[in-house]
């Protein structure tokens, strides 16, 4: 017997995203702005089923020495509990390293987002080394404890890659108790479904890679969001229309409080402001205007009104996405 | 082609309640502290789910099953092994039976 599904069985999007926040009393607006996310560009050795932003090898979008000079000048201006650092994979971006090293003086948390194998890029060489020396929070993304699994969103092999780095960074001492080197999980869903509760995936996590020998600080668990490379598969496998159903469906309104839009803003490759990555995918700008990084003098103002789309369900749907 | 199964008919599970409802409540009540964390976790129990839907063979749960697994954070080699255990335990319960058949045979014949 299967569990009785609370869906309406209305056609997708009866109400849009912002009607159903109208009614249930959400406000989606910007709170006090604690980090500075940066996207340093598209370019990827991965070409991951579930990227919104269709990063790969074929790209070229990549953030200019004088946009990270913007970035810079702007985390002097303006502290930022965290800057967290994303692509693509900024692991291949020329002068991350010198990038790195300068926004680790601007800010109490330094954070980086990796696939764990762009650390085995020519390019990467000596970056770990570096990660360890800034004290760099490490968020590495992996979907799976079994491989194939893994792979199937990734690409072959990456699962057996992604252990190699990950028991290269504890040997560092990243994730390993006491050391003060946070390396954290990103587990996205491998397909058109919502992830795990994050808890008891971290458990699991924690006892399946202690069987490999790999230990880790904490695990946080994403929905996939339908846009980019994503919304392309979603299509072509005849799942897009039931994935949004489903997001519509597992809206939560209590997801709201803890929105990332809401104290996170995002600098695109090219030096422009948005409220999260999504909306950078989809050139949404912060405050709808398009306002470059040089332009910024503060904080983006407290109760500016965040541009929404359908995407946002993703990030209201079941325990959210923060 | 118009078959007995509708895959849009689980989403509307619910609308069983309609004639019964304090019925309907009770066993949703019921299934909904069944599969919450106990001293089987949430994934452990939709993998239980999962084999029992094939036994059961029924679509809707087979439906359910396999999302609830997937969201549960489980994987193919599990869901995959699931299933032989209901395949086992399906096969034996068959062939065990042919103790019964060899015992009145060999009690019909010299």
């Amino acid at each position: 017997m299967p569990a009785p599904s609370v869906s309406s069985a209305e056609p997708l999007a009866a109400a849009s995203f912002d009607q159903t926040l109208r009614a249930h009393g959400i406000d989606l607006v910007r709170g006090r702005t604690h980090t500075l996310q940066v996207n340093t560009g598209y370019l990827c050795n991965l070409t991951c089923r579930h990227c919104h932003l269709e990063a790969g090898p074929h790209r070229h979008e990549i953030m200019s020495l004088a946009t990270m000079e913007a970035v810079i000048a702007y985390a002097a201006r303006v502290e930022f509990a965290t800057i967290d650092v994303t692509g693509g994979a900024p692991e291949l971006i020329a002068d991350i390293g010198s990038f790195l090293a300068r926004l680790a003086k601007l800010t109490p948390k330094l954070m980086v987002r990796t696939n764990l194998v762009a650390l085995q890029s020519t390019a990467a060489a000596g970056l770990m080394a570096l990660y360890k020396k800034l004290g760099v929070t490490l968020v590495a993304s992996l979907p799976s404890t079994n491989g194939p699994q893994a792979d199937s969103q990734r690409g072959q092999g990456v699962w057996q890659r992604s252990i190699e780095v990950l028991k290269a960074l504890n040997t560092l001492g990243y994730g390993q108790p006491q050391t003060g080197l946070e390396l954290d999980l990103a587990v996205n869903p491998t397909g058109a479904f919502l992830p795990a509760d994050q808890e008891p995936t971290e458990k699991r996590y924690k006892r399946d890679l202690e069987k490999n020998g790999i230990v880790f600080s904490s695990l946080f668990t994403f929905t996939n969001v339908p846009l980019g490379r994503f919304r392309q598969w979603l299509a072509q496998s005849g799942n897009l229309q039931s994935y949004q159903q489903m997001l519509v469906d597992r809206f939560n309104p209590a997801a709201a409080c803890g929105l990332m839009c809401r104290s996170l803003v995002s600098i695109s490759w090219d030096g422009y402001l948005y409220d999260c990555d999504f909306n950078l995918a989809l050139g949404l700008h912060h405050g709808t205007v398009r306002t470059h990084v040089t332009d910024m003098q503060d904080l983006p103002p407290e109760g500016t009104v965040i541009p929404t789309g359908e995407h946002c369900y993703a990030c209201m749907a079941g325990s959210g996405f923060t | 082609m118009e078959t007995y199964y509708n895959p849009a008919d689980l989403a509307k599970f619910a609308e069983i309640g309609k004639n019964a409802p304090e019925l309907a409540q009770k066993f949703f009540d019921y299934y909904g502290a069944v599969f919450a964390d106990g001293a089987l976790s949430e994934r452990e129990k939709a993998l239980i789910g999962l084999a029992v839907a094939h036994a059961v063979q029924c679509p809707y749960c087979i439906d359910a099953y396999t999302r609830s697994c997937l969201e549960k954070g489980s994987n193919l080699e599990e869901m995959t092994e699931a299933v032989h255990v209901t395949n086992a335990i399906r096969g034996g319960a068959s062939l065990v039976h042919g103790v019964q058949m060899r015992t009145l045979a060999e009690k019909l014949s010299f």
